[in-house]
């Protein structure tokens, strides 16, 4: 099947550090797909030259198969890619309900004029960012919620916060960092639901996350990367039996019985 | 020979002014390297410089060194209590409420700069009493010489200080890395205030040097401030030697543009100038590898 | 209007009754001519509180841009003889031409260097104003410039101009007020928020930057058109810095998260300077700075805030 996402060659340096090299992989549509590798093994850096917070030194990206190198991150949002942050980038100051219509910013289109005015084509467009962002607000769960301060929130609900945001640009892929970062157990429960709903309705997924538990038991598929470069690549459980893999995280601080 | 001489009165009058740019952009420097805040208020320390200096001689008749030293540290004071009253209490300030700060400040100092001195311009007599002389038929004023030999001598000091002794070492540090100085047990508030009362006195020196050759009064604080900021940027924030240099070569382009092109111009070259580092290269052009920007 | 009904209503009552209380009371005749400077200083807060309170970026040049319109309108009137309105277009042509050409490279910078870089554009235009005598005037300005009319009706009286000049705030608030309620201004506030989370969410962030900045640049300009033919004179002194730092000073003092803190600041600062404090000739200056030093330092919220500080005060001590 054709990839939704594919990466080739990706190369990335900040200074002298390499922190990627050449990475070439592909996400194939309807997948959930993780990326894992010991701390400081480039997870982030590869997210933010995915999602074009970074610009890559090398190397080619293409959503669809068209290449999306060159877009800045806001083309690339349109284009279908979304995203969370590890350090959870919500709009504190803002509502949750409007944290989530920011997210339908690159699926309406009124400008200053019409909004200004105020005219009717605006209030339409308007009503509809309402009711989808509700829609999402209601899937996530926070639909009780939505005239608070996102920066009130808890941490395990700003997450949720995110990915009812991410969705809200309609994405054709979602790229979760870390989202059970910080979650207790019966939250990460949760997530694991969501996650799998998320893929259900049709988007498809690629998150970076330390819970072995959580990647070994929703990913479809695992993309280990090690110093900025591909170790492995394969199903949980060909991953799980890595000897490549085994001795990267040797010294980590995991749980080893969960590989 | 009437064009040499034209040309080395402007380059003379270029590095005079520029040397008190150079004064000026030290003083952000020393600030932003300990607290990364662009102090507004600190060509308004130039202006309270010259304007204290003008009470001192011209109202009490005390001499000139004594003037000079009371000047600064009257200046020196109230660089020190911007600090405690305005700054330090301030916790977890943003960017915006820094900037709006320091602008009140500088509004106060020109406020009672009005306030004691009214709105007219006050000159000092030149600290020597020596006749004018000529350099290669340009005619030059002792006073020029005076303003490039106590530049050179802040400048000297300024680097011995951060060179050789244990709180300019601790300064450098802090402005790495204020987290790690803090664990290291460096005082960081105390370094902070110090900056403050280094910058103040940096700048009242620089205002009453130049007042023998270019009068003051009371609102000149902004442009000079401006003018001194174009410096430290064209320098590299937080680079010293880069500060001098640039200085330097902000007054001769602003002497030589008033000498050439046009005179009532040349406010106005020396913003153009930092408008353009700003926005071609806003990490300066003459900043050694370690000045990089912060958080910027 | 779907929202903030009630203030928008007692605004208008204000100010319709606002000129028949200055006719009954003595004391305060001259209140009405402050009031329509203070409407003229609205425009441009209006405009500066959607760039500094809702899309989080500083411009200390603002003066500049009311220059640009005072001039646009004061010299095409009076040396080429066009109308006064074709003037006002002009000014607003030519300030949002000026503010994408500085607008561009200067909000790619934050903090304190965009405070440098419009505090730097701001002198620059000023020293224009001063030095290209033959079009301005130089710092002696120039005057006999014409009142606004429509057909053979002029703009001449306090009352007709206080008419005017608030009726163009109150279409400059409605616009500012749909504009906050909408995607504009959710971008625009996302981007104060965290500006790279806005990019990755779809919101292209230096448009919408110049786009504000452009914006609050054509309120200024428009105000600055308004200034002109109500006083007739122009010369440099009302577009210096000093009034670019009141501008923002107003905005604050008012309480920068709400338009309603910039009329409110705007407003207060204007009796202020033009009424209140003329006692003190000399002090003027220490007052702004004490009062702004001591809003930002005690009241970071402005005036605005006030209430609800009260509020939670009280539940406290219960």
């Amino acid at each position: 099947m054709e990839p939704l996402l594919e990466t080739t060659g990706i190369t990335k340096h900040f200074g002298g550090i390499q922190a990627l090299n050449d990475i070439t992989f592909k996400v194939r549509p309807g997948q959930i797909k993780a990326i894992i590798g010991p701390n400081g093994a480039g997870k982030t850096t590869l997210f933010n030259c995915i999602s074009g917070v970074l610009k890559a030194d090398k190397g080619d990206i293409k959503l669809n198969g068209q290449s999306i190198t060159g877009f800045p991150p806001h083309k690339r949002a349109q284009a279908g890619i979304s995203r969370t942050f590890q350090n959870v980038a919500i709009f504190p100051e803002m509502t949750v309900l409007e944290n989530v219509l920011v997210g339908r910013h690159c699926r309406s289109r009124c400008e200053m004029l019409q909004a200004g005015f105020r005219t009717r084509s605006m209030r339409n467009e308007e009503r509809e960012i309402v009711e989808k962002a509700w829609n999402f607000l209601e899937f996530v769960g926070l639909e009780n919620q939505t005239e608070k301060r996102a920066g009130e929130l808890p941490l395990g609900d700003q997450r949720l916060l995110e990915i009812a945001r991410a969705l809200a640009t309609e994405p054709k892929i979602v790229l979760l960092d870390e989202p059970a970062g910080g979650l207790n157990t019966k939250e990460t429960e949760r997530l694991a639901e969501l996650i799998h709903q998320i893929r259900d309705s049709g988007i498809t997924v690629l998150l970076v996350e330390h819970d072995m538990n959580l990647v070994m038991d929703i990913s479809d598929e695992i993309l280990v990367i090690n110093f900025g470069e591909r170790l492995a690549e394969g199903n949980p459980k060909s991953i799980k039996s890595n000897p490549d893999v085994i001795n990267a995280y040797l010294g980590e601080d995991i749980d080893y019985s969960d590989l | 020979m009437e064009n040499t001489a034209q040309l080395v009165q402007y380059i003379l009058t270029g590095i005079t002014i520029g040397a008190i740019y150079a004064l000026v952009g030290l003083g952000y420097n020393i600030i932003y390297n300990v607290t990364e805040v662009i102090n507004f208020a600190q060509g308004e320390f130039v202006v309270l410089g010259g304007l204290v200096m003008v009470f001192m001689t011209n109202t009490l008749h005390l001499s000139l060194p004594v003037g000079f030293f009371l000047s600064v540290g009257i200046v020196t004071i109230l660089g020190a209590l911007m600090d405690k009253l305005t700054i330090q209490p301030i916790k977890n300030a943003t960017v915006l409420t820094l900037i709006i700060i320091t602008i009140a400040v500088s509004i106060i100092f020109k406020g009672l700069a009005m306030l004691i001195w009214g709105r007219d311009p006050y000159t000092l007599p030149a600290f020597s009493k020596a006749p004018p002389f000529t350099l290669f038929h340009a005619i030059i004023q002792p006073q020029a010489l005076w303003v490039l030999g106590i530049t050179t001598v802040v400048v000297i000091l300024l680097s011995l200080f951060f060179r050789y002794t244990m709180v300019g070492k601790a300064m450098l540090a802090c402005a790495d890395s204020p987290e790690a100085s803090r664990l290291m047990g460096i005082p960081v508030q105390r370094m902070v205030l110090i900056s403050f009362v280094l910058s103040a006195a940096i700048g009242a020196v620089a205002g009453i040097v130049i007042t023998p050759i270019s009068l003051m009064e009371y609102d000149r604080g902004a442009l000079l401030g401006l003018k001194g900021f174009g410096a430290s940027i064209l320098g590299g924030l937080g680079s010293f030697s880069g500060a001098v240099i640039a200085g330097l070569i902000l007054g001769l382009i602003e002497s030589l543009c008033a000498g050439y092109v046009s005179s009532g111009y040349k406010d106005a070259v020396a913003l153009i100038v930092l408008l353009l580092v700003l926005f071609i290269k806003p990490s300066g052009f003459f900043a050694g590898k370690r000045a990089s920007l912060k958080k910027f | 209007m779907g929202y903030e009904k009630k203030k928008i209503l007692c605004l208008i009552l204000f100010l319709v009754i606002f000129p028949v209380l200055v006719n009954y009371i003595p004391a305060i005749s001259n209140y009405l001519e402050v009031m329509i400077f203070a409407g003229i200083f609205c425009l441009v807060t209006i405009g500066l509180s959607l760039l500094m309170g809702y899309a989080g970026q500083i411009s200390l040049g603002h003066a500049a841009f009311l220059g640009i319109g005072a001039y646009s309108s004061g010299i095409l009137t009076t040396k080429f003889g066009l109308s006064p309105w074709l003037g006002i277009l002009a000014g607003v042509a030519l300030s949002s031409a000026i503010a994408v050409v500085v607008g561009i490279p200067s909000l790619k910078l934050k903090g304190h260097y965009l405070a440098m870089a419009t505090l730097g554009f701001g002198e620059i235009v000023f020293i224009v104003f001063n030095e290209e005598v033959d079009l301005t005037g130089g710092p002696s300005g120039f005057a006999d410039i014409p009142y606004l009319h429509i057909g053979s009706f002029e703009f001449t009286s306090e009352l007709t101009y206080y008419i005017l000049v608030w009726s163009v705030v109150l279409i400059g608030l409605f616009f500012a007020l749909n504009l906050i309620h909408s995607r504009v201004g959710r971008a625009w506030k996302a981007i104060h928020g965290n500006e790279l989370a806005a990019e990755a969410m779809g919101v292209p962030t230096s448009k919408y930057k110049l786009k504000i900045f452009v914006l609050s640049s054509i309120y200024a300009s428009i105000a600055g058109s308004l200034y002109t033919h109500y006083i007739c004179f122009l010369n440099p002194s009302s577009f210096d810095l000093f009034w670019s730092i009141k501008f923002v000073m107003m905005v604050i003092v008012g309480g920068m998260n709400s338009v309603w803190g910039a009329i409110i600041g705007t407003v207060l600062l204007t009796y202020l300077g033009n009424e209140w404090l003329t006692a003190f000739k000399h002090f003027d200056v220490l007052v702004y700075g004490f009062i702004l030093l001591l809003i930002t330092m005690f009241l970071p919220g402005g005036i605005v805030s006030l209430p609800e500080i009260l509020k939670s005060k009280r539940t406290i001590t219960r």
